[in-house]
């Protein structure tokens, strides 16, 4: 029987897979294409726009009290650290004397955001990979700091409570013993979570050697907060630009070198201990005097430009400002965290399979509204 | 059981005497079909309630406790709202396979379930065969979940069939062998011969070392096979849509939805046989009552249920190439090196007997 | 390092090449005038009054070889952009780019801007810093300014199908927009 040899060229195929901007795993509106050879990724890119507000724009017609407003719905998981930033810009440009007190109220509030942010974090990250329950316990903690919030500021999401000049109002009396009482609480729960995630042997086979990023990347990525600092690249605004009552307080700044999943989800962890003890240090002490220093009612900075670098629990926040001396600023500039950090995902997710690439964005921990403006 | 034995008895008397005998076999065989279908359908209903308030629990919450005393009507609820859902199908979908899918797992768990023996004599089948005829049964689900990924002529649901496919396949053999070795301390794959060897001891104390192995091994691949949590990157992966029943809605989705409890009822079913001595109480407290067995094999049989849905609430997800891994390269070994220690242990007549 | 320091160092990289011009220009004022004239000997503008940090203006045939020696060269090695903003300063378009070294922990703004509004080009700074190119593509969507060798120019934010570029001043929308 004559049998014929037919040539065939088999090259794999790729096609493309649309991670939608309505998905449980890219924490709010990104659409993700991804282009894809059978499990392995080969290209991913991002569509940003869906939840933009053209916050810049409006900020060049609103008063600088009003411009506060608009930051906290940035980054809605680090409010209290968005306001900040403008009102540490407004109020270095005027070169206003800010009382000890609103300093410290400012840094300990900061300080609870920055948990209640990466409690979420941690809940939205073992959802992701798959450990359904932590979602709730994240949750839980995170609802005793809300409820904190919620008695001396009164809102739970978009807080509003730093005004150019300092603090809306006073702290609420019960605000020293409910923080202390979270405190104490809290110690004795991050080793709970360490025992149900980090100690996991799948969660660790999960993460480690995943979304590997080098120190160098890092930095001509721009990346900051716990994604430099898993990289090892020491970025911590609170260490090398302090603000508030930040150059008061000694702790250490989380780094881990390994630069893959599991190191960036340490570092967060490790920050956490470290803001419980920024809040020890400082909640004994809190120095009495005014909560707030008058300011003209039409706030007009001088002409010139500012900047203002914070550390939101996301990375480094900057607030630009060109002013001409009239009531709105000629041109505002935030350089949010979240826009640097997505920009490394096509280089970190690029020959890893589409498992690492929900575990790595986990990680990455993007807030779309930040990104997007 | 005596009781219930005369039940059965007069039945089938009365039946055969009314009838000639094709059509009273016949008859019987459709009256007890119709006692499994009651069993499943109370069985499935019972299983996703259990299955929701055990997540509420391990999630610091309540959940559903209004629908009925405690929320047992809960699941009535749901498959009214399924049975009144509409029935979309996909346009280019190969209509015959689409909708043929689901009744290749439902039957494959159905059939499976008549030979569970709940207690003494309480068993549809009993046939010599009986473990080897279970694991075949099994198999025939796979193909459900197969035909169901391609006739629904989407790519995402292809490509979760085509995963799902190949992770109960590999796991199969770790299910077989792991009852393999048990089967090496009864001498028989009847199920009811399994139960009376175990009159002198549950299987897992008589098999001690290996035996303990087997059973986790067991347990570990039971629940991949039924596509749980911690294996379940084929249907709670949501980046690509539902996996292979995207495509399906209303009844045919709570097809394939019940028959994946009845699954895991399944495998904990055949482990409580196998390992733990089905119906028999410990130590023999109560053999006087046979009516009890019932009580004692739901019992064991849901303790290993719970044990399931822990697993399901508490770890993350193994990726794919991880799961395969750990089937071909740590279980299959182990599994086979249990064997010959097993075979040893019989040989030497070193088992535990009680 | 200081301000100073750093302006010695970046000016020299550029020097005017009418230096000699005008040193003797400068030279025969000081003699007639009796004071001493300051004179830029670098093609670059440093201005340090109304800003917290050094900027530099630059003209844009030269933006990229700076910006190279900027992160190159081992006494300034600013390997960190911070921030990369499109300005729309009325007449002319500009971007600014906030510079800092992680490792001798200085700060510098550089500043491009360039007169053409029909049809504004700049170099690309993307392969120096891989951040740039995410955030060029925001600054061509909303001023419109196209960034040459650049990987990826189109839209970000805006659809594809978008007209204009709303950060500039003279962007009129009379339906999205609410002028106060």
């Amino acid at each position: 029987m004559e049998t014929t040899i037919v040539d065939t060229n088999f090259k794999s195929e790729e096609y493309f897979i649309n991670m939608g901007p309505q998905h449980p795993a890219t924490h709010g509106v990104l659409r993700l294409l991804l282009t894809i050879d059978g499990e392995i990724i080969k290209k991913v890119e991002p569509d940003l726009g869906y939840i933009h507000r053209s916050i810049e724009k409006m900020c060049e017609r609103d008063s600088y009290q009003q411009i506060v407003h608009l930051t906290d719905r940035m980054d809605y998981l680090s409010s209290h650290i968005n306001n900040e930033a403008v009102c540490l810009t407004v109020e270095n440009a005027l070169e206003l004397e800010i009382p000890d007190r609103v300093k410290v109220v400012r840094t300990i509030i900061g300080e609870l955001t920055r948990i209640a942010s990466h409690c979420l974090w941690w809940g939205v990250m073992g959802m992701d990979v798959g450990a359904l329950t932590t979602y709730f316990y994240g949750f839980r903690d995170r609802e005793m700091i809300n409820d904190i919030f919620e008695e001396t500021c009164g809102a739970r999401l978009t807080m509003n409570y730093n005004v150019p000049g300092g603090l809306m109002w006073d702290i609420h009396p019960n605000f020293v013993k409910r923080t202390k009482d979270f405190v104490a609480h809290f110690k004795t729960k991050i080793p709970e979570y360490d025992r149900l995630l980090t100690g996991n042997i799948i969660f660790q086979k999960r993460t480690k050697g995943v979304g590997i990023l080098s120190k160098e990347d890092a930095i001509s990525f721009g990346a900051s907060g716990p994604v430099g600092r898993g990289s090892g690249y020491s970025c911590d605004v609170r260490k090398h630009h302090p603000y508030s009552a930040l150059d008061k307080v000694t702790f250490n700044e989380a780094l881990q070198t390994a630069g893959d999943t599991f190191a960036r989800y340490q570092v967060r962890i490790q920050e956490m201990w470290e803001s419980l003890s920024i809040i020890e240090q400082l909640i004994d002490n809190i120095p009495e005097g005014e909560h707030r220093v008058a300011t003209n009612a039409v706030i007009k900075l001088p002409k010139g430009e500012f900047y203002q670098r914070v550390e939101t629990a996301r990375g480094e926040l900057g607030v630009y400002v060109i002013s001409t001396g009239t009531k709105n600023p000629y041109r505002l500039k935030f350089r949010s965290p979240g826009f640097s950090n997505l920009s490394l995902l096509n280089h970190i997710s690029v020959g890893g399979k589409i498992g690492d690439l929900v575990a790595t964005m986990a990680t990455l921990d993007l807030v779309i509204p930040d990104i997007d403006r | 059981m005596n009781k219930a034995l005369s039940i059965t008895k007069t039945i089938h008397d009365w039946l055969f005497s009314i009838m000639p005998e094709t059509t009273a076999s016949i008859v019987e065989m459709i009256l007890v079909a119709l006692v499994y279908l009651g069993v499943f359908a109370i069985a499935g209903l019972f299983l996703v309630l259990l299955e929701r308030r055990v997540a509420a629990w391990f999630q610091l919450r309540i959940g559903p406790n209004r629908v009925g005393f405690q929320g047992l009507l809960q699941t009535m609820a749901d498959a009214l709202k399924l049975v009144s859902k509409e029935l979309t199908g996909t346009d280019k979908a190969d209509k015959f396979l689409y909708n043929l899918a689901p009744y290749f797992v439902i039957i494959s768990a159905l059939m499976a379930l008549g030979l569970i023996p709940f207690t003494k004599d309480f068993q549809a089948f009993d046939i010599n065969i009986g473990i080897f005829f279970l694991i075949a049964i099994s198999s025939i689900g796979v193909i459900g979940i197969l035909l169901g990924g391609w006739a629904s002529n989407n790519k995402f649901a292809l490509i979760g069939a085509m995963r799902s496919g190949v992770q109960t396949i590999s796991y199969e053999l770790s299910v077989g062998l792991s009852l393999l070795t048990m089967i090496l301390l009864t001498g028989s794959l009847q199920l009811s011969e399994i139960v009376e060897v175990q009159k002198s001891g549950w299987l897992i104390v008589q098999g001690h070392v290996p035996a303990i192995i087997a059973f986790m091994i067991y347990m570990i691949a039971g629940t991949a096979e039924t596509n749980r949590a911690p294996f379940d990157m084929v249907e709670a992966e949501s980046e690509l849509g539902a996996g292979f029943h995207t495509e399906y809605s209303g009844m045919k989705f709570a097809y394939f939805f019940l028959a994946e409890f009845i699954n895991m009822f399944l495998i904990a079913a055949i482990a409580t046989t196998v390992f733990f001595g089905a119906w028999l109480s410990p130590f023999g407290i109560t053999e006087s009552i046979p009516w009890l067995g019932v009580f004692w094999f739901l019992a064991k049989t849901l303790v290993l249920v719970f044990l399931m849905m822990w697993f399901r609430w508490t770890f993350p997800r193994l990726r794919v190439d991880q799961l395969l891994t750990l089937e071909w390269k740590y279980l299959l070994p182990m599994n086979l090196v249990n064997i010959m220690i097993m075979a040893l242990i019989v040989w030497q007549k070193l088992t535990i007997q009680i | 390092m200081t301000n100073e320091a750093l302006q010695e160092i970046i000016g020299s990289w550029f020097p005017n090449p009418k230096l000699s011009e005008v040193s003797e220009q400068a030279e025969a004022l000081e003699e007639d005038q009796g004071e001493q004239i300051l004179f830029n000997p670098s093609l670059l503008e440093f201005i340090e009054e109304e800003s917290q940090f050094l900027n530099v203006l630059v003209p844009k045939e030269y933006l990229h070889e700076l910006m190279a020696k900027l992160k190159s060269d081992d006494n300034t090695k600013f390997d960190y952009l911070f921030c990369l903003s499109g300005v729309d300063w009325g007449e002319e378009l500009g971007v600014v780019y906030h510079l800092e070294s992680t490792e001798h922990r200085h700060t510098i703004v550089v500043k491009v801007k360039t007169k053409d509004r029909e049809n504004p080009i700049l170099d690309s700074v993307w392969n120096i810093w891989r951040t740039a190119e995410f955030h060029e593509r925001e600054v061509f969507d909303f001023f419109g300014i196209k960034f040459n060798n650049h990987p990826n120019l189109k839209r970000l934010f805006l659809t594809d199908e978008w007209e204009g570029f709303p950060l500039r001043k003279d962007y009129v929308d009379e339906i999205n927009m609410v002028i106060k």
